[in-house]
């Protein structure tokens, strides 16, 4: 009995309550998506309209959307974009963002896109917690 | 395009990442909102003290 609970925690299923793992992927790849799931309506919403929001003032200052990485600033600006998830996919499909950066402006949108996406993640985290128990 | 002054960036940079930072790091509606402008007044705040340091320091 024990031994079928523990594998079905090793396997990331919950045999009462779905796939544990679904707010978190799901949070990721929609900004308060996650929230959303369980319920949390107002928190979701909140999340959702902060990291929409400030992804797209970054792109409306003309910030970059980093696309390859040539040094370990720009691995790091690429990893905190894909933080936003699918918001960051759609972005790259429809050609959004600047290529270069040549206005202190679009230097703030570059950095208000790579923040909402590492905002995006702590809010991702933050459904986890709660779909666990670890959070109230 | 939109080009908000520095001052007007950091406003809006700091009431976006408060508001992800009070909902995620506190439990209750009451303690979400104080943290929340905590982390605001603390992002404004440290903007403003650090922009007259390095004003002072250039002149």
């Amino acid at each position: 009995m024990a031994a079928t609970e523990d594998k079905n925690i090793a396997a990331g299923q919950s045999s009462d309550q779905g796939f544990v793992y679904l707010p978190l992927i799901a949070g990721w790849l929609v900004p308060g998506a996650g929230h959303f799931l369980l319920r949390k309506w107002g928190r979701g919403a909140l999340l959702a309209g902060s990291i929409l929001s400030m992804f797209a003032m970054g792109l409306a200052m003309q910030g970059k959307l980093y696309a390859n990485a040539h040094d370990i600033l720009d691995m790091l600006g690429f990893a905190g974009d894909l933080g936003s998830g699918l918001l960051y996919v759609v972005g790259r499909a429809m050609g959004l963002g600047a290529e270069n950066v040549q206005l202190t402006t679009a230097d703030y949108g570059t950095r208000f896109i790579v923040v909402a996406g590492l905002l995006n993640i702590i809010a991702a985290v933050d459904a986890h917690n709660l779909r666990t128990g670890r959070k109230a | 395009m939109f080009s908000p002054s520095h001052f007007a960036s950091v406003l809006l940079f700091a009431l976006f990442a408060s508001v992800v930072f009070g909902i995620t790091q506190r439990e209750t509606p009451n303690r979400m909102f104080r943290y929340g402008a905590y982390c605001f007044i603390l992002f404004v705040g440290s903007a403003i003290v650090l922009s007259w340091v390095m004003y002072a320091i250039a002149r």
